[in-house]
């Protein structure tokens, strides 16, 4: 456990001196760039795409986990519960299409850019944490309800003090799939011109160089890994404080 | 204190409690007994309206208990489920402080009720009132969930099967607990199960229902002595009859003069504790003490005719 930690801590500086300094690392991607093509990517900064990749997953999830934690919501009270079919299908929909369709067909209404990269992620991320949710809020334990029933909370109490905590890890779990897919799919949006490390890949892809496909794929790489363990860590903090590490 | 008056349950047309009425008297612990199914559990949820009656009515020191939101209403009756339901997001002290928390109680009053009940509940507040339940033996977990309904000092406790998920020896510790309190604060307490052991060393009163009817009202001697059904016989055992009358007394109330041989028995065992003694020593009296000190003797012979049918 101890030995992990370490591991994860050594490859988040590596890749902090990696984006800010990304020349000191040209000699050891040398090797892979032939015909004397740059080793380090040339055309933008690494640390800016870095950041923008990062903030369009980011935001793509923040607006996700709203839409989606409040269908949630609002399927599992008892006046909602007939819109469950419905909130599963448009959360099915969401996934079905496959990213780069969505692409395809928001770019004619969108244009090019970081617009139709972010429908994209938005409507694929919707699915797990929709799921999520869902399995969160309706499996609180009977007694447990019961006994917050029980003791006179109202329905609103119900729902912030005792159904939202304990909800709250399942939903996370969700919340960390759909950031860690769409961080990797977002590579994708740099085909429809948001600035993302898929521009890096591409650009190796296109002019032959392996050394750009490696470094923008090691960098998505380390961050997906990176984010899932820290959210992965929260979630199983908040489990083992409830109880419900086995559950 | 609680009048239960023509209360019905109605699902899908069947009735699951049907015509019930019965009063239970201020400080009386009131034992429901049937086997699963037969509405007891029901009965129990129409008095704090966790489940609406079909019709009847139930009322609280004279009010109707519709005349109460049904939240405020049940913040003022103590209630004990089985598996306890303790909130496993919550510390032993915030679980405890539900109730006053919300009835709007002030800090320093609160902290010092959960102290308080902790002591009371045998569980050293500096060393258990930060835990989690999930770090709580199932026996302290009982006791936190009885410590919770009893917060808001209420004057009806309501108990589901309380002691449903405790191991025998644990149990009997628990019961003991539950009649220390009840005798020192005088709550009125409804207590639901389907061990007629439990009822009969617990109860005042049991009610005995089969069917979602009430079968019986009465004192255990009286539902030993005179059971009104079939059904109440089986549910005692005509075998044990003698000695459930036996352990519903103590040896205090009869203790003779004189003097035995052998070991000595206190004198707040039960009648049935010192008839087993004398059986398994093969005397025919044992010496009587109380602290220590002997008072007494009582005799097999008596505990015989004390054993027999009350006419």
């Amino acid at each position: 456990m101890k030995i992990g930690w370490l591991v994860r801590i050594a490859v988040l500086l590596l890749l902090a001196v990696f984006l800010v300094v990304p020349e000191s690392f040209a000699p050891l991607l040398q090797p892979l760039a032939r015909y004397n093509a740059p080793a380090i990517y040339n055309q933008g900064s690494l640390l800016d795409i870095t950041l923008n990749h990062l903030g369009i997953t980011l935001l793509a999830t923040l607006a996700a986990t709203v839409i989606a934690v409040g269908l949630a919501i609002l399927v599992t009270r008892p006046f909602g519960a007939e819109f469950l079919p419905l909130g599963r299908s448009i959360a099915n929909i969401g996934q079905t299409f496959p990213p780069v369709a969505v692409l395809a067909l928001a770019v004619p209404a969108l244009g090019f850019g970081t617009e139709p990269t972010l429908l994209a992620l938005f409507l694929y991320a919707l699915l797990p944490i929709f799921e999520n949710a869902i399995a969160g809020l309706s499996t609180i334990p009977r007694d447990v309800a019961e006994a917050a029933r029980g003791m006179g909370m109202t329905g609103w109490q119900r729902f912030t003090k005792v159904e939202l905590p304990l909800a709250f890890p399942v939903m996370l779990t969700g919340i960390r799939i759909a950031a860690v897919i769409s961080l990797s799919t977002a590579t994708i949006g740099s085909t429809v011109a948001a600035k993302t490390l898929g521009e890096v890949i591409l650009a190796g892809l296109a002019t032959n160089n392996t050394a750009f496909v490696l470094q923008g794929g090691i960098i998505v790489g380390a961050c997906a890994v990176l984010i899932n363990d820290g959210l992965g860590a929260l979630e199983g903090a908040l489990k083992r404080r409830t109880g419900n590490a086995g559950r | 204190m609680i009048e239960i008056d023509g209360l019905c349950k109605l699902y899908d047309g069947v009735p699951v409690v049907d015509d019930v009425s019965f009063t239970i008297g201020k400080g009386d612990i009131c034992a429901v007994v049937g086997t699963s199914g037969s509405g007891k559990t029901t009965l129990m949820r129409m008095i704090n309206r966790l489940v609406e009656p079909t019709s009847g009515s139930v009322r609280i020191g004279g009010r109707d208990t519709r005349a109460f939101e049904a939240h405020q209403l049940r913040r003022g009756i103590g209630y004990v489920i089985q598996g306890n339901g303790l909130f496993p997001h919550r510390s032993v002290a915030q679980n405890i402080a539900t109730v006053p928390q919300l009835l709007g109680w002030d800090r320093a009053r609160i902290a010092a009720r959960v102290d308080a009940l902790l002591s009371l509940f045998q569980l050293d507040p500096g060393q258990y009132r930060d835990r989690f339940p999930s770090e709580l033996s199932g026996g302290q977990q009982q006791r936190v969930g009885v410590a919770r309904a009893l917060a808001a000092e209420p004057d009806i406790l309501l108990m589901d099967e309380p002691f449903g998920a405790l191991d025998p020896i644990i149990r009997g510790k628990a019961q003991a607990d539950l009649l220390a309190i009840q005798r020192r604060f005088g709550t009125t307490i409804m207590l639901v199960t389907h061990d007629m052991n439990e009822a009969m060393a617990l109860g005042s009163t049991i009610a005995v229902m089969d069917r979602g009817r009430l079968m019986q009202y009465a004192p255990p001697s009286e539902i030993i002595a005179r059971p009104a059904t079939d059904f109440v016989a089986e549910l005692i055992g005509s075998g044990d009859r003698p000695f459930r009358m036996l352990s519903l007394d103590s040896v205090l109330n009869h203790v003779e003069p004189g003097a035995a041989a052998g070991e000595a028995i206190d004198c707040h065992a039960s009648l049935r504790d010192a008839y087993a003694e004398c059986l398994w020593s093969g005397r025919d009296a044992l010496p009587v003490t109380r602290d220590g000190k002997p008072i007494g003797r009582i005799s097999l012979a008596r505990l015989t005719r004390l054993a027999a049918r009350p006419r």
